[in-house]
C-alpha cells in the first residue's frame, strides 16, 4: 500500500526550537486529548458523588461529597459479579482458542508448497464481504444445541479473517532461511512452527490477542442473541438490562410528572465503572504492542 | 479441497509423480493444522449462507430448512410492499453517509497533527488517550453519552443550563441525536484511524521534507505539499473501502443509541433484522432483508474495488 522502499534516514536530528505552531498543535491535540477524558471523569465523579450532590447537579468532573456507597452495592450484587467472574472465564478461554486456531491457520496458509493455498485463501476471504446474515447464524446456533451454552459465545467467532490475514503477513515477513535451517535440522513444521516462528511473532500475538480478548470482553450482539439464561449473562449484556434499560425508561418517560428514578445515577455510573475498569487496567500494558502490530498488518496487508 | 487427492494425470512421468506425493507427505503437518480452521469456516460461515435459502422459503421451525415450503420471491415482495423497509434502508444510508462525511476526515486530520508533534512523551500520551475509545464497549459508550447528555443531570445540559439556556434534547429529538450519534462515532473511531495513517507518513522520504526547508517552505506549505500526497494512496483506498460499506451497518452501535423517540432515524437494518426475526419470529422475512443487504453490499464492494483498481491502486483482492 505504502511505498515502503524510500527508508526515513534518521541522521542527525537537530534539536528543533519550540515555534509557535507547535504550541497551537499541542493545544487542538490536547483538546482532542481532552474530549476522551472528560467523560471518564465525569462518570468516575458521578460514581463516587452523594446522591444529593448528584441530584442537584453539582457534580463535574470532581466527586462531591465522597461517597464509596454506591460501589458497595455493585461488589454485594452477586448477579453483577457472577457476570464479572463468567466474562473473565469466558474470555480467557476464548483468546486462547482463537489464538490457536489462527495461528493454526495462518502457518500453513504461507508455505508455497500447499496445494490448494490460494482456494483456502479465497474461501476465508470472501466470508469478509458475505454473510448468510443474522438470522441464519441464529438458527446454526439453535440447530447444534447451543443456544444458552457459552459454546455460543466461543465458538462461532472462533477465527477472525481479519486477523488471520495480519497475522499471514507477520509469519511471511520472517526470513525464510530461519525456518530452512530448521528443516535441514530435521525440524518438522510444527516443530518449526513452534521453535522459530511463534517466538519471533511475540508482538504480533500479543496485538492479536488483545483484539480478540477486547472483542469478546465488548461484545453482547451474540449474547443477546444466544443467552436468554440471565444467570449466564456476561457483564455486557447485564450492564445492558440494568443500567441501559432503566436509563432508557428515565430518558423516555420523563414528559411525565417527575422521572420515576428506577436506579439512583451514583449506581449507575458505578456499574459502568465496574465493567470499564478492567480494560483501563490492561490497556497500557498492551498499548505498547499493538501499535507495532498493527502497523505490520496496515503496511503490509 | 479434493485436489490434492486427485492422483497426477497419466501423461506425467512417473518420476514426478512419486516426488509430488512424497512432497504433500512431507507436508502432511500442514493439512493437518487446516483441518480444524477451514472446517470451522465450513460449518460457522458457509452453512449459514446455505441457510439463508429460508429466504425464499415460508419457514417453520419445526419443518427446518429442508421441510419447509419453497415459495419464490414471496418473502422479497412483501419486503419490498412495507413502508418501514424503506425507512430502514434510507437510515441505514443516511447514517453511514454522514459517518463517511464527518468521520472519515478526522482521523486524517488528527494524524497530521499528531505527526506535527516533536515533544515525544506528548505525542506518545496522545496517542495512549485518543486510542482508548476504539477499546470501549458502545454497552458503555451508551452509559458515557446518556451521563454527558441526557436532559436531566447530563454533564453538557447541566452547563447550557449555568450559561443560562433551556436544556437541549439531544437524545430526544432525532436531528439533536444525529449529532449526537455521529460525534459518538469521531469519538469511538478517530484517534484509532490514524494508525493506518500514522504507518503510511513513515514511508514519505525524509529528503522531501530536506529538499522543502532548502526551498524556504512554511509547515503548511510541507504538509499541503508533501504530507497529505505522501497518504494520499491510504486514503484513496481507505475511503473506498468504507464506500463499499455503505449498506452494511452495525449492529450495536445503532442499538444502543436508539431510543423510542428516535426510532425514524435510529431503526436501521440491522435493528430491524433483530426485531423481526428474533422478536417478532418472522424467520423468513428478516433473513430476507439480510439476503438483500449482503447482495448490494457485495455488489458495492467489488464495485469499489474496481474503481480503487482503476485508480491505480492495489485494491483489497
Amino acid at each position: 500500500m505504502v511505498g515502503g522502499e524510500s527508508m526515513t534516514n534518521t541522521s542527525t536530528a537537530k534539536l528543533k526550537r519550540i515555534r509557535l505552531s507547535d504550541i497551537a498543535i499541542m493545544i487542538i491535540v490536547g483538546i482532542a486529548m481532552l474530549m476522551c477524558l472528560v467523560p471518564f471523569l465525569h462518570i468516575i465523579a458521578v460514581s463516587l458523588s452523594s446522591k444529593q450532590a448528584i441530584i442537584s447537579d453539582q457534580v463535574t468532573i470532581f466527586p462531591v461529597g465522597w461517597d464509596w456507597e454506591s460501589y458497595k452495592i455493585v461488589f454485594q450484587d452477586a448477579r453483577m459479579l457472577r457476570s464479572m467472574g463468567i466474562t473473565i472465564v469466558l474470555t480467557a478461554v476464548y483468546t486462547v482458542v482463537c489464538m490457536i486456531m489462527s495461528i493454526c491457520a495462518a502457518y500453513p496458509l504461507t508455505k508455497r508448497q500447499l496445494k490448494g493455498r490460494s482456494f483456502f485463501m479465497m474461501i476465508i476471504v470472501f466470508t469478509m464481504f458475505f454473510s448468510g446474515g443474522l438470522i441464519p447464524d441464529y438458527l446454526l446456533i439453535k440447530e447444534l444445541g447451543m443456544l444458552d451454552s457459552m459454546l455460543s459465545l466461543i465458538l462461532p467467532g472462533m477465527i477472525s479473517a481479519f486477523n488471520l490475514i495480519i497475522l499471514r503477513s507477520f509469519f511471511t515477513s520472517i526470513p525464510e532461511s530461519l525456518e530452512e535451517s530448521a528443516y535441514l535440522d530435521g525440524s518438522s513444521h510444527i516443530g518449526t512452527l513452534i521453535r522459530i516462528v511463534l517466538p519471533l511473532s511475540l508482538p504480533v500475538l500479543a496485538t492479536l490477542s488483545l483484539f480478540y480478548a477486547v472483542s469478546r470482553w465488548n461484545g453482547f450482539m451474540d449474547a443477546l442473541f444466544y443467552i436468554s439464561n440471565s444467570e449466564m449473562y456476561p457483564i455486557q449484556l447485564k450492564l445492558y438490562q440494568v443500567v441501559m434499560n432503566s436509563m432508557v425508561t428515565d430518558l423516555t418517560a420523563q414528559e411525565g410528572a417527575i422521572a420515576t428514578e428506577v436506579m439512583p445515577e451514583g449506581l449507575k455510573a458505578a456499574s459502568i465503572m465496574f465493567a470499564t475498569v478492567p480494560i483501563l487496567v490492561v490497556y497500557p500494558w498492551l498499548q505498547r504492542y499493538f501499535v507495532s502490530g498493527v502497523m505490520v498488518g496496515a503496511v503490509k496487508g | 479441497m479434493d485436489r490434492r487427492a486427485t492422483p497426477a494425470p497419466n501423461n506425467s512421468l512417473p518420476l514426478v509423480k512419486r516426488r509430488q506425493a512424497t512432497g504433500i507427505w512431507k507436508d502432511y503437518q500442514l493439512y493437518l493444522l487446516l483441518i480444524l480452521p477451514i472446517a470451522y469456516f465450513i460449518l460457522f460461515k458457509y452453512v449459514p449462507m446455505y441457510g439463508a435459502a429460508i429466504a425464499f422459503q415460508d419457514y417453520s421451525i419445526f419443518k427446518g430448512v429442508t421441510g419447509s415450503e419453497w415459495i419464490g420471491f414471496e418473502n422479497f415482495k412483501e419486503l419490498f410492499r412495507m413502508s418501514q423497509f424503506y425507512e430502514v434502508v434510507r437510515n441505514t444510508l443516511m447514517l453511514n453517509f454522514l459517518d463517511l462525511a464527518f468521520s472519515f476526515p478526522a482521523p486524517i486530520i488528527l494524524a497530521l497533527l499528531l505527526n506535527e508533534l516533536s515533544v515525544v512523551w506528548f505525542k506518545k500520551s496522545a496517542q495512549t488517550l485518543l486510542y482508548l475509545p476504539h477499546f470501549i464497549s458502545w454497552i458503555i459508550i451508551g452509559g458515557l453519552v446518556y451521563q454527558m447528555f441526557s436532559n436531566q443531570g447530563g454533564l453538557v445540559n447541566n452547563v447550557v443550563n449555568a450559561l443560562g439556556f433551556d436544556s437541549i434534547p439531544f437524545l430526544t429529538e432525532k436531528n439533536h441525536w444525529l449529532l449526537v450519534y455521529l460525534g459518538t462515532g469521531i469519538w469511538h473511531s478517530a484517534g484509532w484511524g490514524t494508525i493506518i495513517y500514522l504507518a503510511a507518513l513513515t514511508g514519505i522520504s525524509r529528503d522531501l521534507y530536506e529538499a522543502a526547508d532548502v526551498d524556504g517552505a512554511g509547515r503548511l506549505k510541507k504538509m499541503w505539499h508533501i504530507t497529505l500526497p505522501g497518504i494520499r494512496p491510504t486514503i484513496v483506498v481507505m475511503l473506498i473501502m468504507q464506500l463499499g460499506h455503505i449498506m452494511t451497518i452495525g449492529f450495536e452501535r445503532p442499538f444502543v443509541m436508539g431510543n423510542a423517540l428516535v426510532m425514524d432515524y435510529a431503526e436501521v437494518i440491522s435493528t430491524f433484522v433483530y426485531k423481526a426475526g428474533l422478536q417478532s419470529a418472522q424467520f423468513s422475512l428478516a433473513t430476507a432483508m439480510g439476503l438483500f443487504q449482503a447482495l448490494v453490499g457485495l455488489v458495492f464492494v467489488v464495485i469499489a474495488n474496481s474503481i480503487a483498481k482503476r485508480f491505480g491502486e492495489q485494491g483489497i483482492w
